[in-house]
């Protein structure tokens, strides 16, 4: 079958079989590093992306779901040299070991904000509840959580 | 063919074919394999050349043995080398653990990459060797004493304008000198780059998602392969029906050796698809030991024992205490890496020659072991490390290497090999599950008159070092055996004392023949472990059994102080004599603003949460790094839950190469001691291990309220640096423990400190009220 995705604002056009999990197609047809494969159960939020601006876990969604889609994974919110300012948040704040499980942290924390910009830390860490980090980075990440958060308020 | 040597003249071909690729996110993936030689022993790890080389444009690329698995070692060795030879960091290119091209260091593990690299070996002696050589050849360039030269950014000056650049001086060429003892490093009082925070290096492009670990390593031509394990410890093959995989698409090959069953496909997918049809028909294993009964079965097995320290009076000490003899007896499980990605590696396997990207802590020694695995000379096998999901020690990554060689070869394709959640968790080596016992005796005054440990620690396999695949599963289902277990009496301690495991409380004096290697004080002393077979494959898990043997002597200690009625700082301090880790003990007391007097239960607030705070501190590994921590907990009466709210932590590792890396390993290793102290535990039902994923092996997920974390360093001057990745984790369960008791007077021996385990605990206590 052939699926057609646009990830990270690129159109793509992928034969493959309909039941591969999104994933898959990400890591091996696209050759994206951000979601990964950590439980292949939607337990731990490693293969995080969004999907039409919805956070979905893309190691349990066939592709065939996804046909048509609008992706953003980890490396389509910034670059590098130009990283989104909840990225440079991490970056300040030192805010990672092993560094797996970003995808993760990173787009549900943005996705929560989105949603609710003056959330509390409550709010976040409840919306973070399927997320793990195996480092225990917590400290860092929510501080760096909060960083961000705290200047969205003052740009608004 | 191209050697090591030729890597070098070409400069900057080595760095963008095999080192620069973790910085450069988006650089082409993994070069498939082009012809290199290796031999045993091809680098010299005596030789300057082995370690470092400085190009025609001055940049400096190193070599080490000490790879990065989050830990943050990558850049605190790029911050040594460019401390030493003095250049910017960015001029510096670290090469990590990649057999064609790096020393043999061994495994980067048990906190020893500090120790090793950064004193006055290895590493640290090349660096200050290449900065002396250097010196000398300039001074013979410019005609100017070496006295009179000074060196910066990479140039060296010397009066009336003379300067020449590294580059000038031996770029693109080889020293061709041994490194040279006498060698001098800069003092810490000189550092510009070491001892100042520096963000890892790897960061941005791990936040920006580009980061290539080993799971992205692409190779043209590469297969997918999964694992079919048995499904349960020894079980063995009965045989494989191979016609249930034969029509799934993109299925390429069922490979059969022993009990060892994989399947290789073209994709990920089809690969996953055909390891889930394919039928397969095991012997079953003997029944595992029941669970509930389980350190009672540990304590029946025959042993290998060991003696750390006897000073052969204790049994006379608690034969004239009789019934004033305090005991406890404390249990430790199993528990999980957990890494949070499954491991991944990917093999080549050719006619001539070997490549295995791999994210082994352990680059020589698997390189070794595959050689034994697929029979062929150890010097066609390349071992490149990659980064995986972070480790904490021996997870899936020396196996899952040893997987994809054996697809590869059978295959005669590259292929990669993927672990999914339940292969990761049922067959790790785990952290090892232990029953610790304590006896000790209170002399009248107050002060510990004996100390008696006598502990059951369940082992089998282990790391598989240069010739032991068995200890690990997939050379056990290859016909490997693990390393066996020698059963027999302990031989007489000798020699200086090993406290490696910490089984050895810091009070002890540890008097060995005469010569007393302990922190402490109590002369009468013995410290016994009993190692048995375990029905699980126990392997290195971050502090191993340091954290175990920790949690048994720091929570004892803590009776004791409550049975002496006595202040538990104090009490400790009391019994130490060594000035490192009273000075952390102190340091943590003095942050926390810690109140003496001794410990009491109290009533529960209204709220129905008791609070308390615990302390617990550790000589790690005997002398590798010194910390205390204290614990302030709320324990949840009505419910048996306990919340820590504050950690106070003080650690003393000699001189910080990067303090900000320092933090995060404490402050992850406190939280990680969290998640283990309170709700880790490998489980298990009469067959096979019911471990399985993240909802059967709970973890601290990120909506976890977190304790208020403050640390201080200490920094003693003039001592060498030691680990500090292991230290705040090891004292996490004895200070919660401790925390608890002062909060409740509810004594916690067994971990995790479960709801469950808390109100039968409180139960005892009298304290439910």
């Amino acid at each position: 079958m052939t699926i057609r995705l646009r990830v990270n604002g690129t159109d793509h056009t992928i034969a493959v079989d309909p039941d591969t999990p999104l994933l898959f197609v990400l890591a091996d047809d696209l050759g994206l590093r951000g979601p990964r494969y950590g439980c292949g159960v939607a337990q731990c939020g490693s293969c995080t992306v969004m999907l039409h601006g919805q956070l979905v876990r893309s190691c349990v969604l066939p592709v065939r779901h996804a046909d048509g889609a609008d992706v953003v994974t980890l490396e389509g919110l910034g670059t590098p040299e130009a990283p989104h300012p909840l990225q440079q948040a991490f970056i300040d704040e030192g805010a990672s070991q092993c560094g797996f499980c970003l995808s993760g942290v990173i787009l549900t924390a943005k996705a929560v904000l989105d949603a609710t910009p003056d959330a509390s830390d409550a709010e976040i860490r409840g919306a973070l509840g399927g997320v793990l980090c195996r480092c225990f980075t917590h400290t860092r990440m929510l501080r760096a959580i909060r960083r961000y958060a705290d200047g969205l308020k003052r740009t608004r | 063919m191209t050697t090591r040597r030729d890597f070098l003249r070409t400069g900057g071909a080595l760095v963008v074919s095999f080192g620069a690729h973790a910085l450069l996110p988006r650089a082409a993936t993994a070069q498939p394999a082009t012809a290199f030689t290796t031999r045993p022993s091809h680098i010299d790890a005596g030789a300057l050349d082995a370690w470092l080389a400085v190009g025609a444009d001055g940049r400096v690329t190193a070599y080490t043995g000490k790879c990065d698995f989050g830990q943050g070692i990558f850049t605190a060795q790029v911050q040594l080398v460019a401390e030493e030879l003095c250049v910017p960091i960015a001029r510096v290119t670290l090469i990590e653990c990649d057999t064609a091209v790096t020393p043999d260091q061994g495994t980067t593990s048990g906190s020893q990459s500090t120790p090793v690299n950064f004193n006055t070996e290895n590493l640290a002696l090349a660096a200050a060797t290449a900065r002396e050589a250097l010196l000398e050849m300039a001074s013979k360039r410019l005609g100017v004493p070496v006295a009179r030269l000074a060196v910066a950014d990479g140039t060296i000056s010397g009066p009336h304008g003379a300067r020449v650049t590294y580059g000038e001086l031996v770029g693109g060429r080889r020293f061709e000198l041994p490194l040279r003892r006498t060698a001098k490093r800069k003092p810490p009082s000189a550092w510009t780059t070491l001892g100042k925070p520096v963000t890892s290096l790897d960061r941005v492009a791990l936040v920006t998602g580009g980061f290539e670990y080993v799971h992205h390593v692409r190779v043209p031509g590469m297969l997918h392969g999964r694992v079919v394990r048995p499904p349960d410890m020894g079980a063995t093959l009965v045989g494989v029906e191979a016609s249930s995989v034969r029509g799934v698409p993109g299925f390429v090959d069922l490979v059969v050796r022993e009990s060892f069953v994989g399947v290789v496909a073209r994709t990920q997918y089809a690969a996953m698809v055909a390891a889930q049809q394919l039928k397969v028909r095991w012997k079953p294993g003997p029944a595992l030991p029941p669970r509930d009964t389980f350190f009672e079965f540990l304590r029946r097995q025959p042993s290998r024992d060991q003696v750390a320290v006897d000073s052969t009076d204790v049994d006379a000490a608690l034969g004239r205490a009789g019934d004033h003899v305090i005991r406890a007896r404390y249990t430790y499980p199993y528990q999980m890496h957990g890494s949070l990605g499954p491991s991944c590696a990917v093999a080549d396997v050719r006619a001539d020659e070997v490549t295995v990207w791999s994210p082994t802590q352990s680059a020589y020694p698997t390189r070794s072991c595959i050689a034994k695995l697929l029979g062929i000379p150890v010097e066609t096998v390349r071992v490149v490390f990659k980064r995986g999901s972070g480790c904490y020690g021996l997870n899936g990554a020396d196996a899952v290497s040893f997987d994809a060689a054996i697809l590869s070869q059978a295959v005669r394709a590259p292929v990669r090999v993927q672990y999914t959640r339940q292969d990761e968790m049922k067959w790790e080596n785990y952290g090892a599950a232990c029953a610790i016992d304590l006896r000790a005796v209170l002399g009248a005054d107050g002060t510990i008159a004996a100390w008696d440990r006598e502990a059951w620690v369940a082992a089998l396999g282990s790391r598989p070092g240069y010739d032991r695949p068995g200890n690990i599963i997939t050379g056990m289902l290859l016909g490997h055996e693990p390393e066996p277990l020698a059963i027999g009496p302990a031989e007489p301690p000798k020699g200086k004392l090993n406290n490696n495991s910490n089984a050895v409380p810091p009070y002890v004096a540890g008097c060995i023949a005469g010569a007393c290697g302990g922190e402490g004080t109590i002369r009468s002393e013995r410290v016994v472990t009993h190692t048995v077979r375990s029905p699980l494959f126990t392997g290195p898990l971050r502090s191993p059994l340091r954290i175990q043997n920790t949690f048994a002597n720091e929570s004892f200690m803590d009776e004791l102080c409550a049975r002496a009625g006595a202040d538990p700082v104090a009490f400790r301090l009391h019994h130490l004599h060594d000035d490192r880790i009273i000075g952390v003990l102190r340091a943590a007391a003095r942050a926390a603003g810690w109140q003496a007097g001794p410990r009491r239960s109290r009533a529960p607030a209204g709220d129905g949460v008791a609070r308390g705070r615990g302390v617990a501190c550790v000589a790690y590994e005997g002398h590798n790094g010194y910390a205390a921590l204290i614990a302030d907990v709320d324990v949840h009466v009505a419910t048996g839950v306990v919340h820590p709210r504050r950690y106070v932590v003080a650690n003393d590792c000699g001189p910080i190469s990067n303090p900000d890396g320092l933090r995060n390993q404490l402050e992850g290793g406190l939280l990680q001691g969290t998640s283990r102290a309170l709700v880790e535990e490998v489980t298990w039902d009469e067959r096979r291990v019911t471990s399985v994923d993240w909802a059967s092996y709970p973890s601290l997920h990120l909506d976890y309220d977190v304790p208020a974390i403050e640390i201080v360093f200490v920094t003693p001057a003039n001592v060498p640096a030691t680990g500090a990745g292991e230290t705040s984790i090891t004292l996490v369960p004895a200070a919660i423990g401790n925390a608890v008791f002062d909060a409740t007077g509810a004594r916690l021996r067994d971990v995790p400190f479960t709801p469950a385990r808390v109100l039968a605990a409180l139960r005892d206590a009298g304290s439910t009220g």
